[in-house]
């Protein structure tokens, strides 16, 4: 167990962008950090930096307050999942849990010891003497899971490690990932473009794009106040509502929509607004006019799919609200998220 | 099955007459102390052959996949060496041991070795090893390269955290994922040494002296071609024959067993 500590970190591969650009992350020992981002934007770079398994081009990973970067893999006392699972394929459950102790000198009775107890904990005991291929997909990301237990390392790195299997499985299994973690204390980078996953399993969020850093932030923190436009677009689905407006004094026009806002909002001039569609809540009274388009039931809820001056809007209602063909929408004042024209960065907060 | 039905007759030099003589040309072949002494060779020259040929070419493969992986031109300049025929390399190798300008002769001087391919036993064998094993490793070479980059990048990561020593990981997890191809090419080895290094071993000892070594299927060829002995020399292929058979028979029940297919 150790903090991390990712100071000014690049990575450039020869004659192309910066796939990781000046990236500062300080994780806590026992924090559960989430890399989320499209694919692309550098988050497994990243975390393979951390791993040893890519050179660090500029900047430092320190692992328990010592500088790793010119550590292998094997010496930075990490452990990783891999998304496909990488078992060896010609081992059995017991060899692929015992194989990174084994070569550390692990005497043979704490090997079994510990090998028996991570088999316990993730329910793979009638397994042991088994090959992976004929083991089922969340067995196998078990075995993946059990092989970094065993070693008792310093952070679990995990590489999208639950793509591979399918939805249901999926949500169980990051459910006993985030148990685990809890559990053991153990501090733990996780690498996902599932922003669901993000949220639900992070301590604290790490939004990646195009190799930097959008924002750092606690899931409800970067739920409630993305930084960015990006960020507003990425965390969340359905994914916020975007549209452009105008503001002039205290008052926000989003094209012949007025809102009137008693604690004045940030400079005047044009700006993206940004709603989450459950904010939008329709009302009898005044409020934003949008003509339906279309609606998507999803059981709890129904998105209402908008149209308002050119611009889409959707809105998460409860399917007990009757609909018409024209809706008004009402929107809380500190609902509403200002964002800069030009950056698409957020502005100050109203 | 014209061999075997000539192997138990006996036929004069011309083709004019057959006489039935049962086993005998087997019989003869079996207890002839040289037709032992060639089985003998034969035994030795396949297994240094195997040996040597895999070995390099699982080292050159080795080292080739650390430094290329994907790099399709390189890949296909190492894989156009394969493409010369064995008489061929038979005739380059014997250039390079040639008694007047073969450079290997030259170098083995400056050890005080004096080289005389032909002439002596040792020194032919030597010489036919080397060139039977250098016209083979662009083959092994082939097949493990594209079976080295076969294994998931992952599942070596995987290893590289788990094992520190590139040696450790290399003998525990790469070498047992290569264990199919390196199956297939211990046959197909094998049989080379056996049968396909007839076009070497030719140039070698062809119009030279005496007692140079030969392998079995040379021998079949000489019984037969030169010695006008088609009895027993149909007899002697048969044995070889059976030989492979057994020996193919075993390969797969006991080495086979050993290796995992993914």
């Amino acid at each position: 167990m150790a903090a991390i500590e990712i100071s000014s970190v690049s990575k450039s591969y020869t004659g192309d962008a910066l796939a990781v650009d000046n990236v500062d992350i300080e994780i806590e020992d026992g924090e559960f950090i989430v890399l989320v981002g499209p694919s692309g934007c550098g988050k497994s770079t990243l975390l393979r930096m951390v791993a040893g398994l890519e050179t660090i081009t500029e900047g430092e990973v320190k692992i328990g307050g010592k500088v790793v970067n010119k550590k292998d893999p094997a010496e930075r006392d990490i452990a990783m999942v891999f998304q496909n699972y990488a078992l060896y394929p010609h081992m059995t459950v017991y060899n692929n849990l015992a194989y990174g102790l084994k070569n550390r000198g692990t005497p043979k009775a704490e090997i079994a010891a510990r090998v028996n107890e991570a088999a316990r904990m993730l329910e793979l005991e009638p397994y042991l003497e088994r090959k992976p291929r004929a083991l089922s997909g969340g067995q196998r990301q078990r075995v993946a899971m059990g092989r970094a237990i065993v070693r008792k390392p310093a952070a679990f790195l995990f590489d999208e490690p639950l793509s591979n299997l399918d939805a249901k499985l999926r949500v169980s299994m990051r459910g006993e990932i985030k148990h685990l973690q809890k559990r053991l204390g153990t501090t733990s980078i996780y690498v996902t473009h599932d922003q669901l996953e993000a949220m639900t399993l992070a301590d604290r969020l790490v939004v990646l794009n195009g190799g930097k850093i959008e924002q750092i932030g606690t899931p409800l923190d970067v739920y409630h106040k993305p930084a960015s436009t990006f960020v507003a677009n990425f965390i969340g689905s359905p994914a916020m509502n975007l549209v452009e407006g105008k503001l002039t004094g205290g008052q926000l026009m989003i094209g012949d929509n007025s809102m009137q806002f008693s604690s004045a909002p940030p400079a005047d001039g044009p700006v993206t607004v940004g709603i989450r569609p459950e904010d939008l809540q329709p009302t009898t009274g005044t409020g934003i006019k949008a003509r339906l388009d279309y609606v998507e039931e999803l059981g709890a809820t129904r998105l209402a799919h908008c149209m308002t001056d050119g611009e889409r809007l959707t809105a998460a209602l409860s399917p007990e609200i009757p609909l018409a063909d024209e809706l008004t929408f009402a929107v809380l004042p500190e609902k509403v998220h200002f964002y800069d024209h030009a950056t698409g960065k957020r502005l100050s907060n109203a | 099955m014209q061999a075997v039905q000539s192997s138990f007759y006996l036929e004069d030099p011309f083709g004019f007459s057959a006489t039935f003589v049962g086993f005998d040309n087997y019989i003869d072949a079996l207890t002839s102390d040289y037709y032992l002494h060639v089985a003998k060779f034969t035994l030795i020259f396949t297994i240094l052959v195997t040996f040597f040929s895999l070995a390099l070419g699982l080292l050159l493969a080795a080292k080739a996949d650390d430094v290329i992986r994907g790099s399709s031109s390189y890949k296909t300049l190492l894989i156009s060496v394969y493409a010369i025929a064995p008489p061929v390399a038979g005739l380059i190798g014997m250039m390079f041991f040639d008694q007047h300008i073969g450079p290997f002769v030259k170098m083995a001087a400056w050890f005080g070795w004096d080289m005389k391919v032909g002439i002596n036993y040792f020194d032919t064998a030597f010489a036919m090893i080397t060139v039977a094993v250098w016209k083979q490793i662009p083959y092994n070479f082939i097949f493990i390269l594209s079976g080295l980059q076969s294994i998931p990048v992952s599942v070596r990561e995987a290893a590289a955290i788990d094992n520190r020593s590139r040696f450790g990981r290399f003998w525990t997890v790469t070498l047992p994922l290569l264990a199919p191809t390196a199956f297939f090419l211990l046959i197909i080895n094998m049989t080379y040494s056996l049968f396909d290094t007839f076009g070497i071993i030719d140039v070698i000892v062809k119009d030279k002296a005496a007692n140079n070594p030969i392998t079995l299927v040379y021998k079949v060829y000489m019984d037969g071609f030169r010695g006008n002995d088609i009895g027993g020399s149909a007899a002697q292929s048969v044995i070889l024959m059976l030989i492979v058979l057994v020996l193919t028979f075993f390969q797969f029940r006991f080495i086979e067993r050993r290796v995992h297919y993914n």
